[in-house]
């Protein structure tokens, strides 16, 4: 899929995900869009998998570690082919196997999350598996940046460092903002590049809503053997609709039919 | 009475050893414990099946689970109060509520740190993990056990919390006869009147309580309740219909272990009378694991002494 093409799926992701949170009166608006770019150049581009054969032992993992961000993951992982799209209409209904947070009952999902500061610890252990057992998958997790404030964080990182985990990748999600506010004003996390620098981390900072920014910079790792990588991936929480970009109340707000309309006019613009 | 000269801990891992020697996806886990759980062998002979993540059990945990979701069979070792509350929750979501075939290894429990006090004590363990949908509980009573336990843990899939204690401690099977069934209680003394079940370091003291109660004419009888999830109802049930009382001893608080385990059973089902013999809801005098046992009545006699003033002796 070329740089083009990667794009117009973006594009569909976040009318998709803004449709599942729209008919299910809920969601985690905000933070879902400014992570689809990363979603789509992992499952478009990146990662090797086979959707019908989700447990294909030489595939590379996923763990969305922010789990609250799951209504893009859903849009994607039914578009790559791992469960009927029409599933995704189910999201937040009685009973539906799409709960508000990823679980393993879906194919394609790894890992049950939502509780934060989980998803890089397992990702350690996937990655030492990998080692022990000398497979070449990949590990991939994305978490957020609110989340950074969980020490739990810091366990992981500071053993992958330990482990020279090359075969981990683990992105922030840098949108600045998190559910009371910009993130330096919560709880200031500093300079994030030398904090992971120091536990051995090779690190990277680039537009994390940026597809051909993106997809240089994954077709490049390693890039150091021995060090497990990083991705500050810079983003706009809410990017993609003019209203909502770096808006804090976008958090978990849900659109309107009126606010939906203006939204889908602004992103089928970028699809021409 | 006559210790057995190698604690459950390290009946544990000469077992788990020779078994990973055999099996290379067992793996040994551990948050700078290998000392207290006796791990050095293990590390020194199989470094490749060995994972140390310094002092971070958060992170111990985590880390099993992704290495089990992997096809591993992770024991992850270390004391049992820091496993069942630093890491509670990576034990409740990437181990019970992912089912990863996570082995939960919690050693010197209960108060077994004695004078180490309150923050080394583990005596709300069994309440906490017994409340996790899928996760099972098992204290064995003996170092024999231990090792029956061990063999059957590694074929058995899913989410597993053991917890044993730091001291050696006596014989309660003799000869080769401990027999380890997961879900189903051992019977150590056939008795009519009452019974008494016991689980982990209790259970040699209620055996050997029982054999005092027998001396006075009180028939009682004797379980080893070494699986307190999934909890063997039919024995309850047997000693329901059969004897008139029941008594549980635990190294626990009274609140929320096996004996509320046993007591929620009862209450649903019969009308009978359940007493209760372990740590009251406070924290611990400052004492050695045996002081303690003695000061709150976990011994023989403080056994024997409760159950004789509830059978109305």
């Amino acid at each position: 899929m070329d740089i083009k093409q990667l794009e117009t799926k973006a594009t569909e992701t976040r009318k998709r995900l803004l449709q599942m949170i729209h008919d299910a009166k809920g969601g985690h608006t905000g933070g879902a869009m400014s992570s689809v770019d990363i979603l789509v150049t992992l499952f478009y581009h990146t990662m090797k998998y086979q959707a019908q054969n989700p447990s294909w032992p030489d595939r590379d993992r996923f763990i969305l570690s922010k789990g609250h961000s799951v209504e893009g993951y859903y849009a994607v992982l039914a578009d790559a082919g791992f469960f009927p799209k029409d599933m995704l209409d189910t999201y937040g209904k009685f009973q539906s196997r799409l709960a508000g947070h990823p679980t393993r009952k879906v194919p394609g999902i790894e890992l049950n999350s939502g509780a934060l500061g989980h998803g890089l610890s397992v990702g350690v252990g996937m990655a030492l598996a990998a080692k022990m057992d000398k497979k070449s998958y990949r590990t991939y997790v994305l978490m957020g940046d609110g989340e950074q404030g969980e020490g739990s964080i810091m366990e992981a990182a500071n053993s992958a460092g330990h482990y020279k985990l090359d075969n981990l990748v683990a992105i922030i999600d840098r949108n600045f903002l998190q559910i009371s506010g910009n993130t330096e004003d919560v709880m200031a996390l500093g300079n994030l590049k030398k904090r992971w620098e120091a536990y051995n981390w090779h690190v990277d900072e680039i537009d994390g809503n940026n597809i051909s920014g993106l997809v240089k910079l994954f077709d490049s790792y390693p890039v150091i053997n021995g060090k497990p990588h990083l991705i500050i991936a810079k983003t706009t929480k809410g990017c993609g609709v003019s209203f909502m970009e770096n808006k804090p109340e976008w958090h978990h707000k849900v659109p309107t039919e009126e606010q939906m309309k203006t939204a889908f006019t602004e992103l089928d613009k970028k699809l021409g | 009475m006559e210790a057995n000269k190698i604690p459950c801990r390290q009946a544990f891992t000469d077992k788990i050893l020779e078994l990973a020697k055999k099996d290379q996806n067992i793996i040994a886990v551990t948050s700078d414990a290998r000392g207290s759980v006796t791990l050095n062998k293990f590390a020194d002979e199989l470094p490749q099946q060995f994972v140390e993540v310094g002092i971070a059990e958060q992170n111990a945990i985590g880390i099993s689970a992704g290495l089990a979701l992997s096809g591993k069979k992770p024991f992850v070792c270390g004391p049992a109060c820091f496993y069942a509350a630093r890491s509670y929750e990576q034990v409740k979501v990437d181990v019970a509520y992912n089912k990863t075939n996570v082995k939960i290894f919690g050693v010197s429990g209960g108060v077994s740190y004695g004078a180490l006090g309150t923050t080394h004590h583990s005596l709300n363990d069994i309440a906490v993990m017994r409340t996790l949908p899928d996760m099972s509980v098992i204290l064995p009573s003996d170092a024999a056990l231990t090792q029956k336990m061990t063999e059957y843990l590694v074929n058995h899939s899913g989410p597993v919390y053991i917890r044993v204690g730091r001291a050696a401690v006596p014989d309660v099977y003799t000869n080769g006869e401990a027999e380890f069934i997961f879900g189903k209680a051992n019977t150590l003394l056939e008795g009519n009147d009452l019974t008494i079940i016991a689980t982990g370091e209790t259970v040699y003291h209620a055996l050997q309580a029982g054999k005092k109660l027998s001396e006075s004419g009180i028939k009682a009888r004797v379980l080893d309740m070494h699986t307190i999830k999934p909890l063997d109802y039919a024995a309850i049930e047997k000693a329901a219909h059969e004897t008139k009382l029941i008594v549980v001893v635990e190294e626990h608080h009274v609140k929320g272990g096996l004996g509320s385990a046993v007591a929620e059973w009862i209450v649903e089902n019969h009308s009978m009378p359940v007493k209760i013999i372990g740590f009251p809801d406070a924290n611990a005098e400052h004492g050695s694991s045996p002081e303690l046992f003695k000061h709150y009545g976990l011994d023989a006699d403080g056994i024997v002494s409760t159950v004789k003033k509830a059978y109305g002796c």
